[in-house]
């Protein structure tokens, strides 16, 4: 960890001086700036809506919505938890296709060169024209919208996992034929380990992907109204001009999103601050 | 202590070897090389001579095009030791994992494997540092690591492909040093890479200087200088007339083909 404060009895010129405060008023900035902005905006939002008398029904107050967010809490929390259950199910199979078909594919390059194309279709064809298909085929509304967070989330685990696997030190390889270990040793001893820190970017970009995959999933089916997500609450309010709740839905679905963002950094940084370069702060 | 190195009988012996890759390029060519048991041998040569590539024939991880590896005594998988030119460590393990390495692939548990480690973790200097991440270690530190992992199975050959290019010299002065200590304790075989004249005569008794293009053996100087030789080795007239005499010969093997000592890796 780098020192911020200087230490007692060490005479500083003045290069280093202005060095060390760069560094003070740095690490205060990077919180207090985005929140003194943020609060700003809040501030003029609300002051836009009174200045302008803008109808609730069109932009409400931030109070407004604050107060919404209160009152229909138990409507709203519910369908959070109700979309949390298909992101966190979507991710958690994501994880396991993703790093299953790297590891396949790993064992065998034919077996990569035959499937990989079939993963980048997935991944490029827009999920709102497949989901179409999916409802057609599938009758189970869980399985609906996992599939659909599922295709959009595992594509960055899988190909950040292959590329990891395949990221090993020839001369480790070597080491580990030398001394006569099996596939399953390399794998488990060299590659995985090795393809950690590219597995955890691909799931912090996949967290994120997986709570879109499972909103849009919503959408198109909560167009048919059989859904009791976010998404559908968003709808719903939409329809009847209720535009408090449906900016109080939305803040869910961004704090939410956020949170997952932190907790799978926290989670990754947990795992490499003793051994990669990416969790290293940066020293002088 | 051995004071007579090299006189062991043949450990094994390269006959006739050539290794051309499917790109055309012969990297070795007619080589034939005896590695007595207890020998220190250097393989001094320019880039581009096969050095490595003989030293990767030997430890089995590649076949050669013709000719044959050929060991005298039967011997399994674990009698060879290998130090790559980068420390090589597994950057997520400490210290005491990394060299318990290959005798955890071959199934011994951390327990059993436990007092030879801490025994290799003193004779390397590194007795309290088994917790340390490699990131945390010096470049010397973490060669030594790699010195203390190639040498944990207890090889008859240990093979060393220039363990110590990227080190300091004053670094590199005391693990040479520390080697050699290492050698005569532990009465293994080395097989020594290297580029450097004065590396390879203050190591080893036998330097096998090698020509580029394609790679093959140019001729064998005897270092006839008794062991041990410690630091008054290094700035005595008998080791810089032997480093004149081996530098004049690899002078020779150079010109053969102008150019070759200077391709830039």
């Amino acid at each position: 960890m780098t020192a911020i404060e200087a230490r007692p009895g060490i005479v500083l010129d003045a290069e280093e001086r202005r060095r060390l405060r760069g560094a003070r008023a740095e690490r205060i900035g990077r919180w207090v700036l985005p929140v003194a902005i943020m609060i700003l905006a809040i501030g003029l939002w609300d002051r836009i809506c009174v200045w302008n008398e803008i109808p609730q029904y069109i932009l409400p107050r931030p109070g407004v919505v604050l107060q919404t967010l209160w009152k229909d809490a138990v409507l709203l929390f519910g369908s959070l938890m109700v979309t949390l259950r298909i992101t966190f199910l979507g991710l958690a199979l994501a994880v396991a296709g993703g790093v299953g078909l790297a590891v396949l594919f790993t064992q065998s390059k034919w077996v990569e060169m035959s499937l990989f194309p079939f993963a980048i279709v997935l991944q490029v064809t827009p999920i709102v024209a497949i989901f179409p298909l999916i409802n057609i085929y599938v009758d189970n509304q869980t399985a609906k919208l996992l599939l659909c967070s599922w295709i959009v989330a595992f594509f960055p685990i899988l190909s950040n996992t292959t590329l990891g696997l395949n990221s090993v030190d020839r001369n480790l390889i070597d080491l580990f034929k030398l001394n006569g270990a099996t596939r399953w040793q390399q794998l488990w001893h060299l590659r995985l380990p090795a393809a950690m820190p590219y597995f955890l970017g691909g799931l912090k970009i996949a967290g994120g992907l997986s709570l879109i995959g499972a909103v849009v999933a919503e959408f198109v089916a909560g167009a048919g109204g059989q859904s009791s997500g976010l998404a559908s609450r968003i709808i719903e309010a939409g329809y009847r001009l209720n535009a408090p709740r449906l900016f109080a839905a939305l803040f869910l679905i961004s704090v939410t999103g956020i949170v997952i963002f932190l907790v799978l950094t926290l989670v990754s940084h947990l795992i490499l601050r003793r051994w990669h370069e990416s969790a290293l702060r940066q020293e002088r | 202590m051995v004071d007579d190195p090299g006189s062991g009988a043949p450990l094994l012996s390269l006959r006739s070897v050539g290794k051309t890759f499917s790109n055309g390029v012969a990297a070795l060519d007619d080589v034939s090389l005896t590695i007595g048991e207890g020998d220190f041998i250097s393989l001094l040569g320019p880039s581009g001579c096969g050095k490595s590539t003989a030293l990767r024939l030997i430890a089995g991880l590649s076949s050669p095009t013709i000719g044959t590896v050929e060991w005298h005594k039967q011997l399994g998988s674990d009698c060879v030791g290998f130090v790559f030119q980068e420390p090589t460590l597994l950057p997520w393990a400490n210290v005491f994992d990394n060299i318990w390495l290959p005798l955890r692939l071959k199934g011994m548990s951390r327990r059993q494997a436990e007092p030879a480690i801490r025994d290799l973790l003193d004779r390397v200097r590194l007795s309290g540092f088994d917790k340390a991440m490699p990131r945390e270690l010096s470049g010397g530190m973490k060669m030594r690591v790699s010195i203390a992992r190639g040498l944990v199975t207890r090889p008859r050959l240990l093979l060393m492909d220039e363990p110590f290019a990227a080190l300091d010299e004053i670094t590199r002065f005391r693990l040479n040093t520390d080697l050699l200590e290492l050698w005569r304790e532990e009465r293994f075989t080395v097989v020594f890479v290297t580029h450097s004249v004065f590396e390879s005569v203050f190591l080893s008794n036998r330097v096998v200087v090698m020509a580029a293009r394609p790679g093959r053996v140019f001729r064998e100087l005897d270092v006839a200088a008794p062991y041990p030789r410690g630091e008054p080795f290094r700035t005595s007239p008998e080791y810089a007339a032997l480093c004149r005499e081996t530098s004049d010969v690899l002078g020779e093997a150079i010109h053969l083909n102008p150019g070759a000592g200077d391709d830039g890796h």
